[in-house]
């Protein structure tokens, strides 16, 4: 990127610039031992171009839109459309949930997110012994389609798209999202959303289990399929960084773990018969945003450059829009605390500029009250604001890729780069990325990563205000959101209303033809469809798979 | 001989909440603090939680909940170890809870509730203050 | 008594803690242990042992859900590294087989190995006592997996399995002086990996080298197993099954294992009481201090101190 004899100067000169610099660090010494970012990647105290001279500006950086990406996917970037932004909602009911969509939808947002309860998660329905306690409190219930129709209900679905946050049982809660549009008149060709659905990330990350790795690929691979065929604007997977880096992941391993699972599930489509090209453009991507904001930054840009070169030069894909990766970001939940709430609407304006600044093309700010329960109404608006006021009035929106040529995010995009291909290189020599999960890899050098951590703050070499230093004693009163008692007893009843009102043959015959379809190679989710719309519960479809394909148990690595 | 008494730990998960980053990282300081640590991994009923705490004589479980479903789980353990007779074994929790819940839990048996931002030593002292292991 | 016959009456909640006090080594766990013994030898012991995650909990696991299914119950003592730099361990077994923990046929209880070697912990063989007491029909044990030199469980267990997994090439060569001598039954896991049948031809060649090793009439057989997938695990019970048969084949078999484990358990409890008490006792006493001065003054060599003060005491007990 610079001539040879101008690198040779700045060498010259940067030597004498060390040695000045290392004069005056004896007279007042660095305020750290070590400086390195929040994943401990050590920082240097200048870059300069001899930090870059090995990138070449074409092949590496090259222009927003054009391979390999690093600057941007779309040619206008936020000039033409700003990023969606896209707050994550549930709580309660389908009911209660349907009016908080309403809200939502009323103040300018223009895609939907949905959080579910942790039964609905792990494919269980309210009334499982398993579940007690639990329905409504992390998100919104559903047992039956007539829950997603109530959900759903009045909220334009051929106009907004839809995102669901559920891995295990996501081809069936996609059967009832499809089989409710379907019930209104509206097309499984016109609908548009997302479905979790990164099964990988969840025996790595976030452990909403129910069958084994293997036959969870299988399950995946049938809604690529189905997506591909069927329903040609729904993203089937979106591949989640975000919850390894939850767990406690480096930056480096949120980025290399994420991209070894879009490579399985590429592998695995391929497999299927399926062509890249075919699929490839609707897979998207989740990470994170934490508090290191450089890092982050050059976390993105590493990311597309990445995803570009693997679909192009591994899986030979020719439609630039497999290449591209596109992505939806979250600010760090596990970066903001309960003491001195209000402080963690700074955090996470920080990160949510390090993420439009990376080039997000979807963002969910956390709100302030997140290390106390699921988000107030005040509370989550406060963060929609937050995106909204950088967005129009900070005016970083105004150019693309403006940390583009910064020596540092240059140096740093590239770092990450290569160490997380080295990760790459290491889980295909164990087999790929289900191999690594069967032998807890990833899970384990998370686990450390996390328990590093902790430790370097519980030592203050990492300062988390207001929990190693400046601390203060008065407590803020910050109002909570609580999920009311009875909201289990009645959603119990609901469904075994509906229970005893459908026609009980025809779901038991369309829960056995699943049955038996999964001993053989069909794509399930035909049969799923006409199951849910039969009215099977989340669970009774879940029972099937658990019982042809056995359930995947806590390995309990720590 | 020599009596070596030894504190053992069952450090569980109630319920279907998957968040156990802090709760893997509450056993490895329990470990290196000198404990023995039995760890039930995720999604356990809290019958399960009582068997392992019983056949594994604990002296203290350390339940971890940050799901919201602790108004049931908790009162649950509690019940189940005093229908086992074993409510000598101390119960603490660690994770999320509403303000108003944390008396609540305390009055029914709950020891002492850890919340976010804990330093590991605090977590690590209190045991050695108040669990005693059994003479 | 009581203690006892509450043990004997499968008392959950007095086995666990008789368990917890012969571990911390409290000295009336004893007094119970001698009450017990009448009742302990209807056990059948299996111990399995095997390098750090072959998958010795997994295969256990499964043991036990198709021992149950045979209306056997189950006692299972699962051994895990003490840390040598805290002195506390994370007892990671249990986690494996924990959806038993309702099922009131099976006793699990995870043990640290606080600092003794050999694979076992210094209380498992006590332990194994309590829950034969109990009545536990089948006794499992699973030894940490150190590796090497885990041989300890082979005088505790009437079969012992030797778990491996494919691929493990060139550490068969380095096992072969260890702990692959003792093996009853062979398991190769994690057989759904590539290289099961190279792993099956490197034992079979190493066994059929060692003439020795059968020369009681039993051939250890060789398995292969994905005890994820709960293959396999059946024909290893069948082969256990086979191995007490053989056992109990002839007279001559019976009492030579019986002559071997009553002997190895009493040398064992008599090591383990000198090196208590007695060990304690001249640690703690003036003429060992005396004796180190006049080492480090270098005015006796360590040699004949050591036989000085051992001498002295043996010589007091013969009294
Ligand atoms: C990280 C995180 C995740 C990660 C979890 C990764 C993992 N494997 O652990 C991911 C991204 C996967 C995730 C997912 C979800 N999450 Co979450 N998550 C968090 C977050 C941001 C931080 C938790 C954390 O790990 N902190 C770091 C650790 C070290 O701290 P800690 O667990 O609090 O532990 C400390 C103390 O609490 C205590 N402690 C904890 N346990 C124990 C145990 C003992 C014995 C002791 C002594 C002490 C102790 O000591 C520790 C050290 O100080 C919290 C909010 C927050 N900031 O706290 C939300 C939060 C817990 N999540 C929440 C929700 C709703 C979910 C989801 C249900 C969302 C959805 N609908 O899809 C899913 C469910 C996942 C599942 N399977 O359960 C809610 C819960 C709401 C509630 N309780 O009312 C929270 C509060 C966020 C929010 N405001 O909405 N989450
Ligand atoms: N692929 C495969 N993995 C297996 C098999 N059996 C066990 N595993 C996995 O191997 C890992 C280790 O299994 P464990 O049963 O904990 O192994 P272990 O020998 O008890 O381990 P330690 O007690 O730590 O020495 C787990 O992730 C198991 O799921 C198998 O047959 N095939
Ligand atoms: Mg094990």
């Amino acid at each position: 990127m610079f001539k040879k004899e101008s690198i040779e100067k700045i060498g010259v000169d940067n030597k004498k610039w060390q040695q000045l610099f290392q004069e005056s660090v004896e007279k007042a010494p660095e305020r750290l031992k070590r400086f390195s970012t929040v994943s401990d990647h050590p920082v240097q105290n200048l870059y300069t171009p001899l930090d870059i001279k090995d990138l070449d500006y074409s092949n590496d950086i090259g222009f927003p839109n054009q391979y390999p990406f690093t600057r941007g996917i779309q040619p206008t970037m936020y000039r033409g459309r700003l990023w969606t932004m896209r707050m994550f909602a549930g709580l309660g009911s389908a009911r209660d949930t349907n009016k908080r969509f309403h809200l939502l939808v009323n103040e300018g947002q223009t895609g939907l997110s949905t959080a579910f309860d942790m039964p609905t998660l792990m494919g269980y329905d309210t009334d499982s012994p398993r579940s007690r306690g639990e329905c409504g409190k992390c998100g919104v219930a559903i047992d039956s389609l007539k829950d997603m129709e109530i959900l759903f209900d009045g909220l334009p679905i051929d106009k907004i798209t839809t995102s669901m946050t559920i891995n295990p049982p996501a081809p069936v809660v996609w059967a009832m999202y499809i089989a409710m549009a379907e019930k209104r008149g509206i097309s499984r060709g016109v609908i548009g959303g997302t479905i979790q659905n990164d099964m990988l990330k969840e025996f790595i990350a976030q452990k909403t289990f129910m069958c084994p790795p293997r036959p969870s690929m299988r399950l995946i691979t049938d809604t690529v399929e189905f997506a591909t065929k069927e329903v040609p604007r729904w993203n089937p997977i979106s591949i989640s960084g975000y919850h390894i880096r939850e767990a406690g992941s480096t930056a480096v391993q949120e980025l290399a773990f994420t991209l070894s699972d879009g490579i399985t599930y590429v592998e695995a489509a391929l497999e299927r018969g399926l062509d890249v090209d075919s699929f490839a453009p609707r897979l998207s991507f989740f990470f994170n945003s934490h508090l290191d904001f450089f890092e982050e930054i050059a976390k993105y840009r590493a990311a597309r450059r990445m995803w570009a070169r693997i679909m192009k030069e591994k899986f030979k894909a020719k439609d630039p829009r497999s290449m591209w990766l596109r992505f939806h970001t979250q600010t760090a939940g596990c970066s903001l605390t309960a003491q001195q709430p209000y402080n963690n609407v700074i955090r996470t304006a920080i990160e949510a500029l390090a993420a439009v600044l990376g080039g997000t093309q979807s963002l969910h700010t956390n709100s302030l009250d997140e290390v106390l329960a699921i988000p107030t109404e005040e509370a989550a608006t406060i963060a929609l604001r937050t995106q909204q006021i950088i967005a129009e009035e900070s005016g970083v929106a105004n150019t693309i890729d403006p940390m583009g040529g910064s020596f540092y995010v240059e140096r740093l995009t590239r770092d990450m780069e290569e160490e997380a291909l080295e990760y790459i290189r290491k889980i295909d020599d164990m087999g790929g990325m289900v191999a690594a999960i069967e032998k807890n890899y990833p899970q384990l050098e998370i686990a450390d990563a996390a328990y590093k951590y902790q430790k370097q703050i519980d030592s203050k070499e990492k300062t988390v205000v207001g929990v190693n230093k400046y601390v203060t004693e008065e407590e803020l009163p910050v109002e909570i959101l609580q999920i009311e008692a009875e909201l289990e007893e009645n959603q119990i009843k609901w469904t075994n209303q509906i229970k005893d009102t459908r026609d009980n043959k025809k779901v038991k015959e369309s829960l056995e033809k699943l049955g038996e379809a999964t001993q053989r190679d069909d794509n399930l989710m035909y049969l799923i469809i006409d199951a849910v719309k039969e009215y099977a519960t989340e669970q009774e479809v879940c029972d099937v798979f658990r019982e042809a394909f056995g359930i995947y148990r806590d390995p309990g690595v720590y | 001989m020599n009596q070596k008494r030894k504190i053992r730990i069952l450090v569980a998960k109630p319920g279907l909440d998957g968040h156990d980053r802090g709760s893997r990282i509450i056993a490895r300081a329990y470990r290196d603090a000198g404990f023995e640590v039995v760890y039930t991994g995720l999604h356990q009923t809290p019958e399960e939680v009582v068997q392992a705490a019983i056949q594994e004589d604990v002296d203290m479980i350390g339940l971890s909940s940050l799901a919201g479903a602790h108004m049931y789980l908790f009162p649950r353990v509690l019940e189940l170890l005093k229908e086992n007779g074993a409510d000598d074994i101390v119960v603490c929790g660690g994770g999320i809870f509403p303000e108003e819940d944390i008396p609540k839990l305390k009055k029914i048996g709950i020891k002492e509730i850890f919340t976010p931002g804990t330093p590991l030593g605090e977590v690590v002292n209190w045991v050695e203050e108040n669990v005693k292991p059994r003479s | 008594m009581v203690i006892a016959e509450k043990i004997i009456s499968g008392d959950i909640r007095a086995v666990a803690r008789l368990i917890r006090d012969i571990d911390d080594t409290v000295p009336e766990a004893r007094e119970v242990l001698k009450d017990l013994y009448p009742y302990t030898g209807k056990a059948y012991v299996v111990g399995i042992t095997g390098a750090p995650g072959v998958g010795k909990s997994t295969l256990v696991d499964q043991m036990i859900a198709h021992l149950r299914k045979a209306k056997k119950t189950v006692g299972v003592l699962a051994v895990d590294p003490t840390s040598p730099f805290s002195g506390g361990a994370i007892l990671g077994d249990r986690v494996r087989m924990q959806r038993h923990s309702m099922d009131e046929g099976v006793f699990i209880r995870s043990m640290a190995t606080r600092g003794y070697f050999g694979g076992l912990t210094q209380s498992t063989r006590s332990a194994i006592d309590v829950l034969d007491a109990m009545g536990k029909d089948y006794i499992i044990v699973e030894t940490v997996g150190v590796g090497q030199d885990e041989i300890d469980i082979v005088r505790s267990a009437h079969t012992t399995i030797i778990t491996l997994v494919p691929g493990m090439g060139d550490d068969i060569q380095a096992l072969k002086a260890g702990i692959l001598e003792v093996g009853d039954i062979f398991v190769i896991n994690k057989a759904d990996r590539e290289g099961a049948d190279r792993t099956i031809n490197d034992i079979r060649l190493m066994i059929e080298m060692d003439e020795k090793r059968y020369k009681d009439g039993w051939k250890p057989p060789i398995l292969t197993a994905q005890a994820v997938f709960d293959k396999g695990v059946k024909e290893i019970l069948g082969e256990i099954e086979n191995h007490r048969k053989h056992l109990l084949s002839s007279k001559q078999m019976q009492s030579i294992f019986k002559y071997e484990k009553a002997r190895n358990d009493l040398v064992e409890m008599i090591k383990d009481r000198i090196v208590s008490d007695v060990l304690a006792d001249i640690i703690h006493s003036r003429e060992f201090e005396e004796a180190l001065q006049l080492i480090m003054e270098r005015k006796i060599d360590p040699y004949t101190a050591c036989d000085n003060i051992v001498l002295k005491k043996i010589k007091k007990g013969n009294k």
